[in-house]
């Protein structure tokens, strides 16, 4: 049964997405314009704080509540860095520092070093950089690792874009005075981990988005005196279609409710390597089913299938979370392997 | 839209996980004699020792209410004695049919004398059933089927030919679908009934299938007297009935498990090399595994909820095949080994599995009924 706290999520941003995020607003996006009154009400309905703790101001919901959010990202196409900032505010919280008032605070990943408070180094195609007011990093250190906020304003921005046209900035810190800093137990694996997450989660919701698409132009194209849809050739790859999209859900929710229960990495490799089939799968689908007009710009497919090529090689790939789950299952010999599947630990 | 499916995420109750230790221990014991080759067959094997060692346990209707002579426990917990027997590779193909849907259907339809007299035998492990739908002009068009049973007095007199009818051989009984009246509705007409296959005028013969194994009958039926009280259900109304077993039939563990030998083979082999296609190979059929579980968990529980997710089911049903069909492959793919059934242990069960799996996408419903299916619950038809 779903919770209270989901359900007022998922119509906050039903709502919000489908009153906001127009092919217009896409487009838009992609020309480099910051869709400030989509942003706005996304904040002022405090999606970007809902994994934040409620002592530093958040909603403090449940992974599972934040995957609702991000497979809407996805499903809608929102180009915006909601999923972004709910994994910097769960991070952030881990530290106890609290988000800075109005910020948009993005994950940043590359050779970065602390040194006297003060971040240096790369952080390389960091996801709407040109857009965010501060980072967050993990700095690993061997004894104690450390978490830290830095303002990004004032860094050297490079103006890098994904295949999607979102910005994936590389942000150059030199000797940038963090805001805070927390020593924390977990190193820099935990951004690859939770990032795969959210890309997983997104990615289930792209998929929808194709399935969603497909279907209504299967249904509204008239070839040979009929909708195509009447077509068994077309029926049963759109069922198809539909299989990879039921079972990427499963494996995103799957993979967000593993969060509550203590994180174990397999739920997430799965999702994450599931998911990257899917696209393979689905993508295909989608297009052949809409012909030449889904190749076109003017037609919105691309919207989803651009993301998904893009997100489906961030924060490791399906391949790079697959390998990690067999080296596991072998390490662990093949007497465990049946256990650990039944016990969602690998 | 989103989409048309309703699958949620479902956590086992802890009493489910007590009963996975009770049934790991179980099967370490009972199968240290099943030969390899049996257990690479799981619910395709057979062993009537086994199934009454299964019954013994109470193992057997766990889920059905008590007063059906049932453990009236969850599905979850049916699920994890089913997954467990699976993939330790136990002979659980005596039982398996009429666990999983006769006995449900007698409780559902059955009269009380159904149901005083068959639940016992099935409970203990003794009584086995098997499914009579298919016919030689009627595959996947059920609604072709043909062989009649007309009203005389207080019989049916039955006649016509079953075909594929997996394990008729080793059943006292068959759920039978015939032809009770001529409708304009192709659904309508349509009656099941319990049929003893010891009544005089039924003849089984095997089907020797392409691995020389004898898994499937044809069961003709030539002037059989059914007694009237062995209808099950309503005149005319087995093609609902029928239907509606399909969700039980079409989403369980035995969807999606049936090459997981060859997978755990394959973890077992690549402890040793170090390969990094192989063992991302293997990761990434876990993925799936570990998607199908969650999905399969997911309907046993919208069952127990008195749901009817035979949309959810098709769509297990479907990419179950695919897992359990794609795995022969890989496993040949990534060992290059030959199928051989005298072979070392992996040989064997690739021989076995590679042979079988044809089957896979074919029982229970083809694939291409099954995208029927889901294509209809899209809208599309």
């Amino acid at each position: 049964m779903i919770s209270e706290t989901s359900q007022l999520l998922s119509d906050s941003v039903e709502k919000i997405f489908s009153d906001h995020v127009t092919k217009e607003c896409i487009i838009s996006a992609e020309k480099g314009e910051w869709p400030e009154s989509l942003w706005s009400e996304v904040v002022d309905n405090g999606l970007n704080l809902v994994l934040v703790p409620e002592n530093l101001g958040g909603v403090g919901a449940s992974w599972f509540d934040a995957g609702i959010l991000f497979k809407a990202i996805g499903r809608y196409q929102a180009p915006i860095p909601l999923a972004e900032n709910i994994v910097a505010g769960y991070l952030l919280g881990l530290g106890g520092i609290p988000c800075p008032e109005s910020s948009i605070i993005t994950i940043l990943e590359g050779e970065l070093d602390l040194n006297d408070n003060k971040l240096s180094g790369v952080s390389n195609r960091t996801p709407f950089g040109n857009h965010s007011s501060h980072g967050v990093a993990i700095i690993n250190n061997n004894n104690k690792s450390k978490l830290v906020l830095v303002p990004i304003e004032d860094c050297s921005i490079s103006v890098d874009k994904n295949i999607a046209l979102e910005s994936r900035n590389n942000i150059e810190f030199k000797d940038v005075e963090a805001l805070n800093i927390a020593d924390v137990d977990f190193n820099s694996d935990l951004i690859l981990k939770i990032g795969a997450l959210m890309r997983s989660c997104q990615i289930a919701g792209g998929l929808e988005s194709l399935l969603d698409q497909s279907v209504r132009y299967a249904n509204e194209r008239i070839q040979f005196g009929r909708p195509i849809a009447k077509f068994q050739a077309i029926q049963q790859e759109l069922a198809v279609l539909a299989t990879h999209v039921a079972a990427s859900g499963v494996a995103a929710d799957y993979a967000s409710s593993s969060m509550d229960n203590g994180g174990d990495e397999l739920a997430i490799a799965s999702a994450k390597s599931r998911v990257d089939d899917a696209i393979s799968v689905c993508a295909s689908i989608a297009h052949q089913v809409h012909g030449a007009i889904g190749f076109t710009y003017e037609h919105g497919l691309h919207f989803s299938t651009r993301r998904l090529w893009s997100w489906r090689a961030e924060f490791g790939s399906g391949s790079y979370w697959a390998k990690i789950l067999g080296e596991k299952a072998v390490s662990n010999g093949a007497k465990n392997f049946w256990p650990s599947i039944t016990s969602g630990k690998i | 839209m989103n989409t048309p499916f309703n699958f949620r995420l479902t956590k086992f109750p802890n009493e489910a996980e007590i009963l996975r230790h009770e049934v790991r221990e179980f099967l370490s014991n009972a199968l240290k004699d099943v030969p390899k080759e049996t257990r690479a067959e799981t619910w395709y094997g057979a062993d009537e020792n086994f199934s009454k060692k299964v019954g013994q346990k109470g193992w057997i209707g766990l889920n059905w209410p008590k007063e059906h002579g049932g453990a009236g426990r969850s599905s979850m917990e049916r699920y994890v004695i089913l997954e467990e027997m699976l993939t330790a590779g136990a002979p659980v193909g005596a039982h398996w049919i009429s666990d999983r849907q006769s006995g449900p259907l007698i409780i559902r339809y059955g009269t009380e004398k159904h149901q005083k007299e068959l639940l016992p035998g099935i409970l203990k492990g003794e009584s086995y059933f098997c499914i009579g739908m298919s016919e030689p002009d009627s595959g996947s068009d059920l609604a072709a089927l043909r062989t009649k049973a007309e009203k005389k007095g207080n019989i049916y007199l039955v006649n016509g030919t079953k075909l594929w009818t997996s394990g008729a051989h080793r059943c006292q009984y068959m759920i039978a679908l015939f032809k009770t009246s001529q409708e304009e509705d192709r659904h309508g007409g349509f009656s099941q009934f319990i049929v003893d296959l010891s009544l005089p005028g039924v003849t089984i013969r095997p089907i020797i299938d392409l691995a020389g194994r004898h898994h499937f009958n044809e069961v003709i039926f030539e002037d059989v007297e059914v007694p009237e009280d062995m209808l099950i259900g309503k005149e005319g109304n087995g093609w609902n009935q029928v239907t509606a077993e399909l969700a039980l039939e079409r989403s369980g563990p035995e969807r999606y498990l049936s090459s997981y030998i060859l997978l755990q083979e394959l973890v077992s082999e690549f402890s040793n090399k170090n390969d990094d296609e192989g063992v991302t190979e293997i990761g990434r059929q876990m993925s799936h595994l570990t998607t199908l579980r969650q999905m399969s968990v997911s309907v046993a529980s919208m069952l127990d909820q008195g749901e009817n997710p035979a949309l959810e089911a098709s769509v297990v049903k479907d990419l179950g095949a695919v897992f359990e069909q794609e795995l022969p492959n890989i496993a040949h793919r990534l060992m290059g080994l030959e199928p051989d059934s005298n072979g070392t242990d992996f040989q064997r069960y690739l021989a076995i599995l590679t042979q079988i799996s044809p089957s896979f996408s074919l029982r229970g419903g083809t694939r291409e009924i099954l995208r029927g299916i889901i294509a209809r619950g899209l809208g599309l038809r």
